[in-house]
Order: C-alpha cells, then sequence, then structure tokens
C-alpha cells in the first residue's frame, strides 16, 4: 500500500517528467515456466543495490510444470520497496504484470484501484482467454478501466528483438521475462548492469543465450524511453531508504538460517550433521549446506525422515551436533525419535518450515500451524525449547541460538520457521561473527566419578562423554534411567524425579534468554499485539501505522516461545487487552491463556498468504474502538 | 597389536548390569562369543559402540562394557549411520532382530546396506517377537500359531539374507548362535571387512518359538540340514558329506544331488562368495527340501559410503581451503551504505 499511490501520482501530473514515491508493490506473474522467479530475484537485486529498503514474496504452485496458460500454474513474485522500512511484501499491488490471461485473473484482484497493470498482448489469444475462462478479451472489453493498462505485445517486441541470434521461435519467446524486466527497470529508473552482469554469470556456457537475453533486456529498456506511452505511464523514482550504515546483501531465510547454523558450530566449536529429507519448502536447507562443505558440517541425505532424526541423534551421541530439518508431516514422523532424544539427553537441533496443513496440505504456501505439534506433539512428557525466526535475516541468530540452547543443555530445540521466511529476501546489515560469544562444548574426558547421568547443577544439563573417550565407556537408551547411575531404572519415585528433571532443566533455560521486550511501542497501554514468526513484518507495520494516527498500541514479538522469558506474564499484565494475529486457527493464543490465564484474543488467518498490514491494522482498530 | 587390548578379557567386556534375557534364551551364547571376540580384534575397548533397536537382541548393548546406545524400534541402523558420519573412527556394531530389522526397520537396514556404511549388523533370528510375548514375525514360516495368528500365520516369510544380498549388501553371512567357533569366525569376517557386513544368526527362543532351528543345530542331524559354505570349496554337505549342490543349467536352480548316485564331484557347485548369482542362490535355500547355508555367503568389497564422502570432502577443501564464514556471509552481491 503505497503511501502516495501511482494513481495519486498519474493524477496530479501529465508531464514526462519522472515522480517520486515513497514506497512501491510490483508483482510478476506469468505461467510456470515463464520465469518470474528468476525475473523478480533480478528485480530485488538491483533494488537492493540502489538502496531501498525492500522485502518480496515468492508465490508459486506445488506443481513443478504445471499446463501452460492454466490457471494453477501462475507462479508469481511480489517485491515491496520504498524509502521507509519495509517489513512486509505489500498489502496491495501497485504494479502487476501479467504475462498472460491466467496471470491477471489470479492476481489482479491484490491490485490497487488505479494501479498499473503491464499485460503481453501476445499471450492473450483465444486459447489462453479460454483457459482463463474469459468469454472476452479483458484488454479490449473495457473490463480492467479501474485500472492504468499498458498493453504491450511482448511477444512480437521479444521475437524482433532476438531475431539476430537465430535462437528458433520457442528459444526465443523465452526472452521475454527479461524483456519485461528491461522495461520495468526503466519504470522504475534503475541500471540494467548487475542484471547483464547476472545473465553472462548465469549463461556462461552459451553465449548466445546469455546475448539474447541481454538483448531483450536492452530492447524493454530501450521500448520505455521511446515508446509512446499512456499518459501517467513515466519513470517513477522511490529515493533511497535511510538505513543503518554497513555492508549490506540479499537474503533468504533459507540461506541466513543455513549459515546461522555453521556460525553456530562455529562458536560452539563443534561439527554439524545435517541429516534430512527431502519436503517442500524445507528442502532448500539441506541444499544450502551440502553445497558448504568446505566447513565443518556434513550433509545426510536419509532414506526417511526418521532415518534423518536418527542419523542426527547418533551424531550427537557421536560427539558432533546434530540437526534434522523437515515440514509439519515430516515432524510428525520424526516425533518418537524426538523424544529419544529427549530421554537420552542428548542435543538435537530440529528445523520445522512450516506450510499448510494438515496432510499435504499446502505444501508451498505458508503457515504457522505447527506451534502446537511443537510444543505438544510427542508421546510421554516431554519438554523442549521451541525458538522461532520472524523474518528472513532473523534466521541467522535464531539458528546461533538453537545450537547455543542444544549444546548447553543437551535437549533437542525446535526451530519454528515457515514456507515464507525460507524463500522471502531482504536486505541484510552483514554481522561480524566476532560480535557473538562464542560457547564452545565441553567434553568430558576424565574416568574419576563418572557415571553418564551426572549433570550440572546450574542448567541441569546432563554430561557429554563421547564414544572413543577411554574410561567413559557407558551405555545410554531410551528406558528410563536412574537419576543417580543412568543405568536402567523401574523405581516409581526415580520416574517422577526423571520426569521433574527434564522438566526443571527446560523450564530454566528462561533465565538464559533474553527478557521480554517491546518490538514497538510502550511497555504498558491499552493493547499489545503480540506476535511470533514470520507476522512479525505485517504486525510491526500495522501497529506503526496505528500509532501515528495516535492509537495506544505496543508490538510485542515472542522469539522464546519455550520457555516464554521470565517476564512475559508480567509485561503482558500491564495491557488491557492482548492480541495475537497468527497464521493458524488460534495456536499460541491457547497457550497464553492456559499459561497466563489473560483474556488474549486470536485474530486468525490460514489463507496460506501472510497478513496484510490492514488485517491487522483493522483489528486493531476495533480493539480500540 | 595393542597390547592394552591384549590383555583384556571377557570380564572386562561385561558390563556390570546383570544380563535378563530368560533361561536358555540363545543371546546368552551370542553375548559370550562376542565378549570373547573383543580381545581379538585389535582395538581399545572405547572404540567400540553397540546400537540397538527394540527388542529383546537390543538390551545386549547394556551388557557390554563397551559404548552403547539402546535406541527406537527399527532405528538402530540410522542411529549408527549417524554415529559413524560423526566419527568415522569408531567401530560401530549394529544389534538387532527380524522383527527390529526386517518389520519396522525394513526400510533402515536396506539402506544402510545399499549406501555400505561400514557397520556391523548382526541380526538375531528367533524368527519370532519375544519381547511383546510371542506374535509371529517377517521370517516366522508359514503356520506359525502365536497369540496374533491363532489359526496359524499366512504370510510367507521373507530370507534376511536375500533381502541384504537385494539392498546391495557386500558382505552376507550366517551362523548359529551356540556354534561359537564358527560364529565367532565369521563375526571376526565381518567386522575386518570395510563396510557394511550383515550377519544373520539363527537364535533359539525357548520360551516362544523354541527348537526352530532344531534340525540344523542337532549334532546328531544337523549335518544333513545344514551346508557350511567356504569360499572355493565344492559344496558338500551330509553326515558322509556325500551330498552336494548342483546348478541345474537349464532351470538356473540349484539342486541337491548324491555323489555316486546321481553326480560326480566335478559336478558339484565351487564357492565362490564373489559371485552375487550363487549368494542369491544359497540364501534362499529353506529346508527341509534344500540344506541351510551357514558361513560367508557373500563377500566382495566396494568402497565404503564414509570412504567415498572423506573423499569428496577432501578434494572440495583442496579446491576450495577450509571455509571461511566471513567469506560466505560476503559472497555475491553485497553493497556499502555509508
Amino acid at each position: 500500500m503505497s503511501a502516495i499511490t501511482l494513481e495519486a501520482v498519474a493524477n496530479a501530473s501529465h508531464s514526462p517528467q519522472s515522480q517520486a514515491l515513497e514506497d512501491v508493490v510490483v508483482r510478476f506473474a506469468g505461467d510456470s515456466g515463464d520465469g518470474m522467479q528468476l525475473t523478480g530475484s533480478n528485480f530485488t537485486e538491483v533494488t537492493a543495490l540502489f538502496g531501498n529498503d525492500l522485502a518480496t514474496f515468492p508465490d508459486f504452485p506445488a506443481e513443478i510444470r504445471a499446463p501452460a496458460g492454466s490457471t494453477f500454474g501462475v507462479s508469481a513474485f511480489q517485491i515491496y520497496f520504498g524509502s521507509e522500512d519495509i517489513t512486509t511484501s505489500g498489502d496491495a499491488v501497485d504494479v502487476l504484470v501479467a504475462m498472460n490471461p491466467a496471470a491477471l485473473t489470479t492476481n489482479l484482484e491484490t491490485v490497487v484501484p488505479g494501479g498499473l497493470v503491464i499485460a503481453d498482448a501476445g499471450a492473450f489469444n483465444e486459447k489462453n482467454l479460454k483457459k482463463a475462462n474469459y468469454d472476452s478479451n479483458p484488454l479490449e472489453d473495457g473490463s480492467l478501466d479501474a485500472y492504468r493498462l499498458l498493453t504491450i505485445d511482448i511477444h512480437s517486441q521479444v521475437l524482433a528483438a532476438v531475431e539476430e541470434f537465430e535462437l528458433g521461435h520457442k528459444a526465443a519467446l523465452r526472452c521475454k521475462n527479461m524483456w519485461t524486466l528491461g522495461l520495468v527497470l526503466w519504470l522504475f529508473d534503475r541500471e540494467k548492469d548487475t542484471t547483464i552482469e547476472n545473465l553472462q554469470k548465469k549463461f556462461a556456457g552459451k553465449p548466445e543465450i546469455a546475448n539474447a537475453n541481454i538483448a531483450a533486456l536492452n530492447a524493454g529498456h530501450a521500448y520505455g524511453e521511446t515508446a509512446e506511452l499512456p499518459t501517467g505511464v513515466n519513470v517513477y523514482k522511490v529515493p533511497k531508504a535511510k538505513v543503518a550504515p554497513g555492508t549490506y546483501r540479499n537474503v533468504n531465510g533459507t540461506q541466513a538460517l543455513a549459515w546461522g547454523l555453521i556460525a553456530g558450530g562455529q562458536l560452539a566449536d563443534i561439527n554439524l550433521l545435517f541429516a534430512s529429507y527431502p519436503i517442500t519448502p524445507a528442502s532448500g536447507l539441506l541444499h544450502a549446506l551440502a553445497a558448504r562443505k568446505e566447513f565443518d558440517v556434513t550433509t545426510f541425505q536419509a532414506e526417511d525422515e526418521i532415518a534423518a532424526v536418527c542419523a542426527a541423534i547418533g551424531a550427537s551421541f557421536a560427539g558432533s551436533l546434530g540437526i534434522t530439518s523437515s515440514a509439519g508431516p515430516g515432524i510428525a514422523l520424526k516425533t518418537e525419535a524426538i523424544s529419544l532424544a529427549v530421554s537420552a539427553e542428548l542435543p538435537l537441533v530440529v528445523v520445522n518450515t512450516q506450510r499448510g496443513g494438515p496432510s499435504t496440505g499446502l505444501p508451498t504456501k505458508t503457515e504457522q500451524s505447527d506451534l502446537l505439534q511443537a510444543f505438544y506433539g510427542r508421546h510421554g512428557d516431554t519438554p523442549l525449547p521451541v525458538i522461532a525466526s520472524s523474518s528472513p535475516s532473523d534466521c541467522f541468530e535464531v539458528a546461533i541460538e538453537a545450537v547455543r540452547l542444544a549444546t548447553k543443555y543437551m535437549t533437542p530445540v525446535m526451530l519454528l520457521s515457515d514456507g515464507y521466511i525460507s524463500n522471502a529476501s531482504e536486505p541484510w546489515l552483514i554481522p561480524d561473527i566476532k560480535d557473538f560469544a562464542s560457547f564452545p562444548v565441553e567434553f568430558l574426558t576424565d574416568p574419576e566419578g563418572f557415571n553418564p547421568s551426572l549433570r550440572d547443577s546450574d542448567t541441569l544439563a546432563r554430561v557429554w562423554a563421547k564414544p572413543g573417550t577411554p574410561g567413559l565407556e557407558h551405555r545410554i537408551g531410551g528406558i528410563e534411567k536412574s537419576y543417580e547411575t543412568g543405568n536402567i531404572s523401574y523405581d516409581p519415585d526415580n520416574h517422577q524425579l526423571m520426569t521433574d528433571t527434564r522438566l526443571a532443566k527446560v523450564a530454566g533455560i528462561s533465565a538464559d534468554i533474553p527478557e521480554q521486550e517491546v518490538a514497538l511501542g510502550e511497555n504498558k497501554g491499552k493493547l499489545a499485539v503480540v506476535g511470533w514468526g514470520s507476522t512479525f513484518g505485517p504486525i510491526h507495520q500495522a501497529v506503526k501505522r496505528c500509532r501515528l494516527e495516535g492509537l495506544d498500541v505496543s508490538h510485542v514479538h515472542v522469539r522464546y516461545l519455550s520457555p516464554f522469558p521470565a517476564n512475559l506474564k508480567a509485561l503482558l499484565s500491564g495491557f488491557e487487552k492482548v492480541l495475537i494475529p497468527e497464521m493458524n486457527t488460534g495456536q499460541l493464543v491457547k497457550i497464553l491463556r492456559s499459561e497466563f490465564l489473560i483474556d488474549a484474543k486470536g485474530l486468525n488467518k490460514v489463507s496460506g498468504q501472510p497478513f496484510k498490514i490492514r488485517e491487522i491494522s483493522n483489528a486493531i482498530k476495533a480493539e480500540l474502538a | 597389536m595393542n597390547q592394552a587390548v591384549d590383555k583384556l578379557t571377557v570380564a572386562d567386556y561385561s558390563s556390570d548390569q546383570e544380563v535378563r534375557w530368560c533361561p536358555g534364551c540363545g543371546d546368552y551364547a551370542i553375548l559370550k562369543t562376542i565378549q570373547k571376540l573383543m580381545p581379538e580384534l585389535d582395538k581399545p575397548r572405547e572404540n567400540h559402540v553397540f546400537i540397538s533397536g527394540i527388542g529383546c537382541s537390543s538390551r545386549f548393548p547394556y551388557y557390554m562394557n563397551t559404548y552403547g546406545f539402546h535406541t527406537i524400534h527399527g532405528r538402530a541402523p540410522s542411529v549408527a549411520t549417524g554415529v559413524k558420519l560423526a566419527n568415522p573412527a569408531l567401530d560401530v556394531w549394529v544389534i538387532t532382530g527380524d522383527g527390529d530389522a526386517l518389520s519396522i526397520g525394513g526400510n533402515h537396514t536396506m539402506h544402510a546396506l545399499r549406501r555400505n556404511v561400514d557397520l556391523n549388523i548382526l541380526l538375531f533370528n528367533n524368527e519370532i517377537y519375544g519381547l511383546t510375548k510371542g506374535q509371529y514375525s517377517p521370517t516366522s514360516k508359514v503356520g506359525t500359531r502365536s497369540p496374533s495368528t491363532p489359526e496359524g500365520s499366512i504370510d510367507r516369510p521373507l530370507s534376511p539374507g536375500a533381502i541384504a544380498l537385494g539392498a546391495g549388501a557386500p558382505f552376507v553371512a550366517r551362523s548359529i548362535d551356540t556354534e561359537m567357533k564358527h560364529l565367532s569366525a565369521i563375526i571376526k569376517e565381518g567386522y575386518l571387512h570395510k563396510g557394511a557386513s550383515f550377519v544373520e544368526i539363527l537364535q533359539n527362543c525357548p520360551i516362544y518359538n523354541d527348537g526352530i532351528f532344531e534340525q540344523v543345530k542337532d549334532k546328531k542331524i544337523a549335518a544333513d540340514f545344514r551346508i557350511e559354505v567356504e569360499h572355493g570349496q565344492p559344496l558338500l554337505f551330509g553326515k558322509d558329506s556325500n551330498k552336494g549342490l548342483r546348478l541345474n543349467r537349464e532351470s538356473l536352480e540349484l539342486e541337491v544331488v548324491t555323489l555316486g548316485n546321481n553326480a560326480a564331484l566335478e559336478e558339484i557347485l565351487i564357492h565362490d562368495k564373489t559371485n552375487i548369482t550363487q549368494a542369491n542362490l544359497l540364501a534362499a535355500m529353506q529346508g527341509p527340501q534344500f540344506p541351510i547355508a551357514v558361513g560367508i555367503l557373500y563377500h566382495n568389497p566396494v568402497t565404503a559410503y564414509v570412504t567415498d564422502l572423506e573423499q569428496q570432502r577432501l578434494v572440495l577443501r583442496e579446491t576450495r581451503g577450509k571455509g571461511k564464514l566471513e567469506d560466505l556471509l560476503n559472497s555475491g552481491h553485497i553493497w556499502e551504505i555509508k
């Protein structure tokens, strides 16, 4: 939602001069095979290099190659960029690029009235219109009158632009995404150099493809400069954001999480074994770490989810840190083994990149519906720490925390991310690893008085004696163990003591995590909007905007979900009302109500799409009305 | 030879835990055999790690004074794979049973063998579920009466050896719980083999499946019901060593023949442990029409998983050098904001 909409600019000015905008949302939509993700990521890079703050949201179908022209095969990439801080990928679209009728019909309702729709007339033929259920051509029948329409036969433009390369009709048409990108780069007054460099790199082995794409990009850009465009379509300038000085890069949640795990391993001075089984949208983490064998990380693609978590547990027993990763259905399969790690008191990091459920659900869409699973989804009384990342870049720190807690407390840690965070990207002030305190693990080596049940009196963490150490031979397992000796024990009192100890160990972590702070606003007042995970962005913007309107509302973002920070209850009791937006049917709200006996209220959405800022600000206003 | 290891005895490999198998259980004999074998293996005690799943046999690690991990049902091969990946220098053993390895954990057994992770997998096959009180198992013979099959089981059993060979195991052998000398030699060969080794141990359950292997164990009659295979030797068996296995070249099946009756010595198949086809035929043999094959059925080493893995890493480290986090974070497009 632009502070100054394109519509306003268009109405205010008929001059060809460029116009300034605070922020803008662009959505590229086309067929799965149209290269929209590549177009979007290139535009993102250029935008970030220019100095805008931004957030992106790739939105693609589960089908790898859906039939061409079908509505369920539409792949989209949204970017929100501006000169203010940006924490969401934007509510409503200012500029929609629709590469075919299916892309138009599935995305039009996201466009603001008066927004700019760029459509490839070359794809609006009878066949494609029929596939998108259009009876008549929307580019010609006046149904798009509420928008400003820029209709270009990109098909013909591209074929002409790359003719000299003699690629053949099909290959030539593949360049149309770059032609379109060229036009959009022109529209926002951006340089082409970075994209040209990327294309040269991407097609290093195929110079004729690289050159054709570059020619298409240049042609699209030149089209903007030279063609007679409709009134109000001209160059828009989005000034640079005021951001902290330093070195930046773009990062998505998958990258940041992978790098955070590597960093955590270094801070703990321990090797990592990352064992996983492919599942959308979590597989990216396996790919990211598999490509980084120059670090002390071994990756293992197991035969199934259970084997993956069990291999990770075996690695932890042997003195590495085992990490496993999946999405909800895979986590469900791992739970028996996670309980073993709780019982055996071995470190383990379990990453859940949540997706729409239940069952196969919406594999490529985002949701936060595995929180109760993370808390309670195991047999027996099996407490373990749960933490969640709030944004792509936040994954880096959260991953380090997961490694710290797992190794320090000899416990599995559940790290919750989601499909949005893993794919979305944002600029990131590159951290200096020297700024992080190290937490080297200690392996026991002294046989004097050893037994495997010895524990640290402060943290209650069990000792870590790894195989290969002389004199510390011992046996552990899933059967209940004597608190005193570590040997099998069926003693009733001992089971009570061990259950209490496991609970106390995890509960004690609340003294070892930062106190809960308010992300925005006052420490007490009328309304606290409490969030966790990827709802951070839209909640933050909604609270910010409501506060600008004078409303008494604060934003509390909970990273540490189990145990909660020690002061969370006291903090929340300072507010008259508590509102909890979640992409589920009300999970954190259930926990907070039961733990703290507070009358928290949920705001729930399970459409597979992130919250829009206005959905939350409307709820805030309703609460404070 | 490590002197310290040389001096160790059975007692040094026995933990202080009371053994709690039923009296007469074949597991006692296997435990004793392995405890006796340990000092011969030229490795310090702390180097051995025994990983088990769930079942009677899976209590095994508690009784070994080595490192041990009693995990969850069926998953021992996966946990053991993690141990080996984390520290390839360790000697990792998997102790499992027919239900653990072939029913709930069939997938993991198959993939540990396929990957050729350097694990010593010992499958105690008693053709029954003991710990859960006597239900039939995936190796139980058709017609096995059990609490869950009161009219007799109707599903056909699988052959552990055939499964292992089918999964690509490079070392597949079979032995018998109470035949200490044979069992010890087989386990040692499996241990010395670099890569996954799979040893099926026919093990008597005196409570729920007593005497199931009596024909191959009873000294009086065993010679006629089992064949001890030895690489390079003709496949002969019987009290007078006058029975043998011949390959029917028409049907490509084995047939039992009698020397001097319907076959000459030259017609008897010579055991070649590197021949997968022969190993498959031997592993699949079932009594009473065929003798049960014991010994090393197949042994054909291929590079172990962890060796290849380390090689990949080595090559990568040579080209990329040791990873520097700072370089990684600053890779790709970065920009300065002043």
